[in-house]
C-alpha cells in the first residue's frame, strides 16, 4: 500500500512540469522542494537520533558556497601567505565537492559536540552555524562577503568536444531537484530501515541500554550527522546552481528553523513527515501572500509550531497513520465479529 | 599601553550588561530547565518598550526604565503561564521547541507593529564623553555599567536573602522534595521566569540607546547570552555573571586586536572551545541539575 | 564462548569508588567462574549496583582493576565491554519503550551484524541476507523467553512483568558470555517470579554464566552457585547458600537493616 502511495506520489511530481503552466509556480515547487531536502536530512538527525541540532544551515550553506566558489573559481591568500589558484571547475565536480566537504563538517561537528547532549548540544550548533556565517561574511576574498556570489554556473551536461546542455531553465532544474530528492530519499530510507537506523533509534529511546547491548554512541551519531550533513550540502549545492547566486544570507538560523518546523510539523523520526510537512510550509507562503504580510505569516507559522508542539507532538505523519491503522482495525474487527473469531486476538490491541 | 586601558574599560561596562542578560537565562535553566530562546526578545521588548514611553509618552527616562522593566517582567510571566505552564514536565526538546515557536511569534510581532526601521532613544546624559587622562567614556554607559551592576547585585540578594529566593534555591537542588515541603512549583517557576525576563528587558532598555532598536536586535543578543551561560556553566549563577564579562574582554581584545569583523564570532568559538575542553563550563563548583 | 584457559571469567580485584567524598565501595575483591551463577547480595546502598556500573564501564572505579578473560574491562567503554560478551541489564526496568517488542529484539542483536553504511547504502544481496538472519535469531529469542506471542506490541505496552523478560531477551541477544542481571524479579509476583527462574534454568542449560544482583531471598538460594555478600561497600561474606544461609555476619547485616527490608 505505502509502495503503491510512494510510486503514485511520485508520478504526480514527475508530471507535474507538463501540465503546470504558469512557470512561477514550477518555481515555488523547485524552492519547497529544496526545502523538503533539507528537512529531510536535518530529519536524521532530530527524527531518527533525537538529537536538536540547530545549527543545520551551516551544512546547507557550506554545501552552497563550496559548491559556487568551484564553479566560479577562486584565488585568496592562504594564511600561510602562499596563493591557492583555482580555475573553474565542472558544475557536477563542484557540486560533488560541495557535499564531501558538508559532509565533512558533519563529521567534524559530529565529533565534538556529541560529547554533549541536550541543550550544550543545542547551542554548540548553533554557535556553529554563527560561525560560518561570519566567516561567509568576513572572509571577502574569498565569498566577497556581503556582495554576494554572482554569476554562478547552472547545472550542464556534455560529452567533451561533441555535445553540450546547461539547465537555465526552470523544468530541468525541477527534474534536477526530484533526483536530487528521490536519491537522497532512497538514501535515508535505506539507513534508517537497516541495522544501523536501528542503532539510531535505540540511542533516542534509551541511550544507556543501548550502550549495554554494544551500540558505539558516537559512532552512530556521528554517521547520521555525515549522512545528514552530506544531503544539506547536496540541497545547497542544488540551491546555488538554480538561483546563481549565494550571500552570507543563507546561513541566517531562520532557514533552520523553517526546516525544524518542517520535520516538526509532518512528523519527526518518519520517512513522510518531512515531505508533508516541507510541502506544507514550502507552498502555504504563497497561498498566504496574498492575505498577509510575511510577519504577519512568520507570526502564524510560529503559533503553529508551539500548536503542534503541545497538541500533536508526534506531528501529521504518525496521527494520521495511526487514524488509518485503528479504522483498519475496527473494520477487520468487525469482519472478524461476522465470522465469529473475535475473541482470539482481543487481548493483542495494544493499549494506548 | 593606553589603548590596553581603554579596551579594559570599555569591556568592563560591555561586560556589565553581558552578565544581566546571562544571569536571567541561568536561572531560568537552573530552576526550570527550559533553554529560553525568547530570551533575546524580551531584551528587545525592552528596548521598545523604553523608545515607547520616552520616546513616544515622554514620560521621564529613568521612570521610562522602571517602566520598562516592569513590563518585561509581566511579559515574562504572561510567557511562563501560558505556553509553559500547560507542558510542565515535557522533556527539555519540547520545551525548547516551544520557545522557539514563541520566538518567532514575538519576533515577528514586534517587525508587524514597530516596522523595520531603527528607532533611537535619547537620554538626559550629556553627549561629550567621560574623559580620563587617554581614556574616555561616555556618561551614559558609565550609567549603563553601574545600573548593571545594581541590578545583579539586587538578583543576588534577592535569590539569597529572600524566602522567594529561598524557595527558588530549593527547587533549583530538587523540585520534588521542594514540592514536598510544600513549596508552591508552579509560583516558583512563574517568578523565576518573570525575574529572568524583567532582567532582559532591563538589558535591552538599558542599551537601547547605545544602540539603535531594531526588531532583531535580540537574536545576536540571545546568542551571546547563551555563550555566556555556557562559558559559566547551566544555571550557574556566579558563573554567568563571571562569564558576561570573559566574553566581553574576550570580543573586545578580540575585535581590537585580531579583526574587528569577527568580534561575534568570538563568543561562538569560545564556547566551542570551552565545550571541548570543560563541557561542564569554566566554574566546576557548578551545582548539579538533575 | 572463547577458550579462554583461566578459570576466572570475571575477576573484581580491589576495586573502590568513590564520589568526591562519599565511598560507594570501599574496597570489593570477587570473581565469577565461566558456567557459574553468581549472588551479589546485600542491604540498599550497599555498593552493589555500583558494583554493576563499574564492571561494565557505566563508571570508571577509583581504584583497582576488572578484567574478563585475562583482559582489562576498566577504562573500556560501555559498548566495547559488551563487545567482549559482558552484557547487563538495569535495576529501573529498561526497554525501548516506542519500538516494538521484535524491533527490541532487533536493537539487541546489533552486534551480530556486521553490514557496513555502505553496503547498506548500495542496498547489497547480503545486506538483505543479514537482515533475514536477524529475524530469524529474533524469533527464536522470542521463543525461548515466551513472548513470540506479542512480538507486535510496542515494548513500554507490555505487562511489568513481561516488561521485565523483555529486558532479559534483548540482554540475550547480545550474546552475552557473562550476563548481569540487576534486580531481574524485584516487583513481580510470585507467579511472575517463579516463571522467571524458569528462565533462568534454561538458561543456565544453555550454559551462559550469570551475575546477579537479588533481593528476593527465595530465587538468590535457589538459582545461585555461590553468593557474594556486600554491606557498606565492602564484602562481608561469600560463599554457598547454605554456609551465607548461616553466617552470622550477614544475619547482622541484615537484621541492622530493619524490618521492613525482611517484609519484601
Amino acid at each position: 500500500m505505502n509502495r503503491a502511495l510512494g510510486l503514485g506520489f511520485l508520478a504526480f511530481l514527475v508530471s507535474i512540469p507538463f501540465w503546470i503552466g504558469d512557470q512561477y509556480l514550477l518555481h515555488i515547487l523547485i524552492n519547497a522542494g529544496i526545502f523538503v531536502i533539507g528537512a529531510m536530512s536535518l530529519n536524521l538527525l532530530l527524527g531518527y537520533t533525537g538529537q536538536l541540532s540547530l545549527g543545520h544551515v551551516a551544512f546547507f550553506g557550506i554545501g552552497a558556497y563550496t559548491s559556487a566558489l568551484l564553479s566560479l573559481g577562486f584565488d585568496v591568500t592562504t594564511f600561510w601567505g602562499g596563493e591557492l589558484v583555482v580555475g573553474p571547475q565542472p558544475v557536477w565536480l563542484s557540486f560533488l565537492a560541495g557535499i564531501v566537504l558538508a559532509g565533512l563538517a558533519g563529521w567534524f561537528i559530529g565529533r565534538i559536540s556529541f560529547k554533549v547532549r541536550g541543550a550544550y548540544f543545542v547551542i554548540i550548533t548553533i554557535s556553529f552555524a554563527e560561525v560560518t556565517k561570519l566567516v561567509a561574511l568576513n572572509w571577502v576574498d574569498l565569498t566577497e562577503g556581503p556582495m554576494a556570489l554572482i554569476s554562478i554556473p547552472p547545472f550542464s551536461v556534455s560529452i567533451p568536444g561533441i555535445w553540450e546542455a546547461t539547465f537555465y531553465g526552470k523544468t530541468p532544474n525541477y527534474y534536477i531537484m526530484l533526483a536530487i530528492g528521490v536519491v537522497s530519499y532512497i538514501v535515508i530510507k535505506r539507513l534508517v530501515n537497516s541495522r544501523l537506523g536501528r542503532a539510531m533509534v535505540a540511542l533516542r529511546e534509551n541511550e544507556p541500554l543501548a550502550m549495554s547491548v554494544g551500540i558505539d554512541v558516537t559512532r552512530y551519531l556521528v554517521l547520521a550527522a555525515v549522512v545528514s550533513a552530506a544531503i544539506a550540502g547536496a540541497a545547497g549545492g542544488l540551491y546555488t546552481h538554480y538561483v546563481r547566486i549565494v550571500d552570507p544570507d543563507v546561513f541566517l538560523f531562520i532557514y533552520t528553523v523553517t526546516m525544524v518546523i518542517m520535520v516538526i510539523t509532518g512528523g519527526k523520526g518518519t520517512l513522510a513527515g518531512p515531505i508533508v510537512g516541507g510541502i506544507i510550509f514550502g507552498v502555504l507562503p504563497e497561498i498566504l501572500r496574498e492575505f498577509m504580510g510575511p510577519e504577519a505569516q512568520w507570526v502564524t507559522y510560529g503559533a503553529v509550531m508551539i500548536a503542534i508542539v503541545m497538541f500533536l507532538p508526534e506531528g501529521i505523519v504518525p496521527a494520521l497513520t495511526r487514524f488509518w491503522e485503528r479504522r483498519k482495525e475496527s473494520r477487520d474487527a468487525s469482519d472478524r465479529m461476522i465470522t465469529g473469531r473475535a475473541a482470539s486476538s482481543a487481548t493483542e490491541t495494544p493499549s494506548e | 599601553m593606553d589603548q590596553l586601558l581603554q579596551h579594559l574599560i570599555n569591556a568592563l561596562i560591555l561586560g556589565g550588561t553581558y552578565a544581566l542578560l546571562g544571569i536571567g537565562l541561568t536561572m531560568i535553566f537552573g530552576i526550570m530547565n527550559v533553554v529560553n530562546f525568547t530570551h533575546g526578545e524580551l531584551y528587545t521588548f525592552g528596548a521598545y518598550m523604553l523608545f515607547f514611553v520616552v520616546m513616544v509618552l515622554g514620560l521621564n527616562f529613568f521612570v521610562s526604565l522602571a517602566v520598562a522593566v516592569v513590563l518585561g517582567i509581566i511579559l515574562g510571566a504572561a510567557i511562563e503561564f501560558t505556553l509553559l505552564r500547560p507542558i510542565r514536565g515535557a522533556n527539555i526538546d519540547t520545551t525548547m521547541l516551544v520557545m522557539i515557536g514563541a520566538w518567532i511569534v514575538m519576533q515577528n510581532s514586534e517587525q508587524w507593529i514597530w516596522s523595520g526601521i531603527a528607532k533611537s532613544v535619547s537620554t538626559p546624559f550629556p553627549s561629550d564623553p567621560l574623559v580620563f587622562g587617554p581614556i574616555s567614556v561616555s556618561y551614559y554607559r558609565v550609567f549603563v555599567f553601574a545600573a548593571a551592576i545594581l541590578l545583579i547585585v539586587g538578583a543576588h540578594m534577592l535569590i539569597h536573602r529572600t524566602k522567594l529566593g529561598k524557595a527558588m534555591r530549593a527547587t533549583f537542588q530538587d523540585s520534588d522534595t521542594a514540592a514536598l515541603m510544600g513549596i508552591n512549583i508552579n509560583r516558583i517557576y512563574t517568578a523565576t521566569f518573570a525575574l529572568g525576563s524583567g532582567l532582559a528587558a532591563a538589558a535591552g532598555a538599558l542599551l537601547a540607546p547605545v544602540f539603535v532598536v531594531t526588531p532583531t536586535m535580540g537574536n545576536i543578543a540571545a546568542l551571546k547570552a547563551f555563550a555566556i551561560v555556557i562559558l559559566g556553566g547551566l544555571g550557574n549563577f556566579k558563573g554567568a555573571t563571571i562569564g558576561g564579562f570573559i566574553l566581553a574582554l574576550v570580543e573586545e581584545f578580540g575585535a581590537g586586536y585580531i579583526s574587528s569583523g569577527y568580534r561575534d564570532a568570538m563568543g561562538f568559538l569560545l564556547i566551542i572551545a570551552v565545550l571541548l575542553f570543560r563541557p561542564t563550563g569554566l566554574f566546576k563548583q557548578a551545582e548539579r541539575i538533575g | 564462548m572463547s577458550d579462554s584457559t583461566s578459570a576466572n571469567a570475571l575477576s573484581v580485584d580491589h576495586v573502590a569508588v568513590h564520589f568526591g567524598g562519599l565511598v560507594a565501595i570501599a574496597d570489593m575483591t570477587f570473581s565469577v567462574d565461566r558456567g557459574e551463577v553468581v549472588s551479589l547480595i546485600g542491604p540498599n546502598g550497599a555498593g552493589k549496583t555500583t558494583a554493576f556500573n563499574v564492571v561494565t564501564g557505566f563508571l570508571q572505579p577509583t581504584k583497582g582493576t576488572v578484567t574478563y578473560q585475562g583482559r582489562q574491562v576498566n577504562g573500556l567503554k560501555p559498548h566495547q565491554i559488551a563487545d567482549l560478551g559482558l552484557v547487563r541489564t538495569f535495576q529501573k526496568t529498561s526497554v525501548f519503550d516506542t519500538n516494538t517488542v521484535f524491533d527490541n529484539i532487533l536493537i539487541g542483536l546489533h552486534r551480530r551484524g556486521q553490514r557496513s553504511a555502505w553496503e547498506v547504502l548500495l542496498s547489497l544481496p547480503r545486506v538483505r541476507r543479514e537482515e533475514e538472519e536477524l529475524r530469524a535469531k529474533a524469533w527464536d529469542i522470542l521463543e525461548f523467553v515466551g513472548l513470540d506471542r506479542q512480538a507486535n506490541s510496542l515494548g513500554g505496552a507490555l505487562a511489568y512483568g513481561e516488561q521485565r523478560l523483555l529486558e532479559v531477551a534483548v540482554a540475550l541477544a547480545a550474546e552475552p558470555s557473562l550476563l548481569l542481571l540487576d534486580e531481574p524479579v524485584s516487583g513481580m509476583n510470585p507467579s511472575e517470579t517463579s516463571s522467571f527462574m524458569d528462565l533462568l534454568a534454561k538458561m543456565r542449560e544453555r550454559h551462559i554464566t550469570m551475575l546477579l544482583v537479588e533481593h528476593d531471598m527465595r530465587m538468590v538460594m535457589g538459582v545461585s552457585d555461590r553468593i557474594v555478600v556486600l554491606n557498606d561497600g565492602h564484602i562481608i561474606a561469600e560463599g554457598s547458600p547454605e554456609s551465607i544461609q548461616n553466617n552470622p555476619e550477614v544475619i547482622k547485616a541484615y537484621l541492622g537493616e530493619g524490618a521492613e527490608h525482611v517484609g519484601n
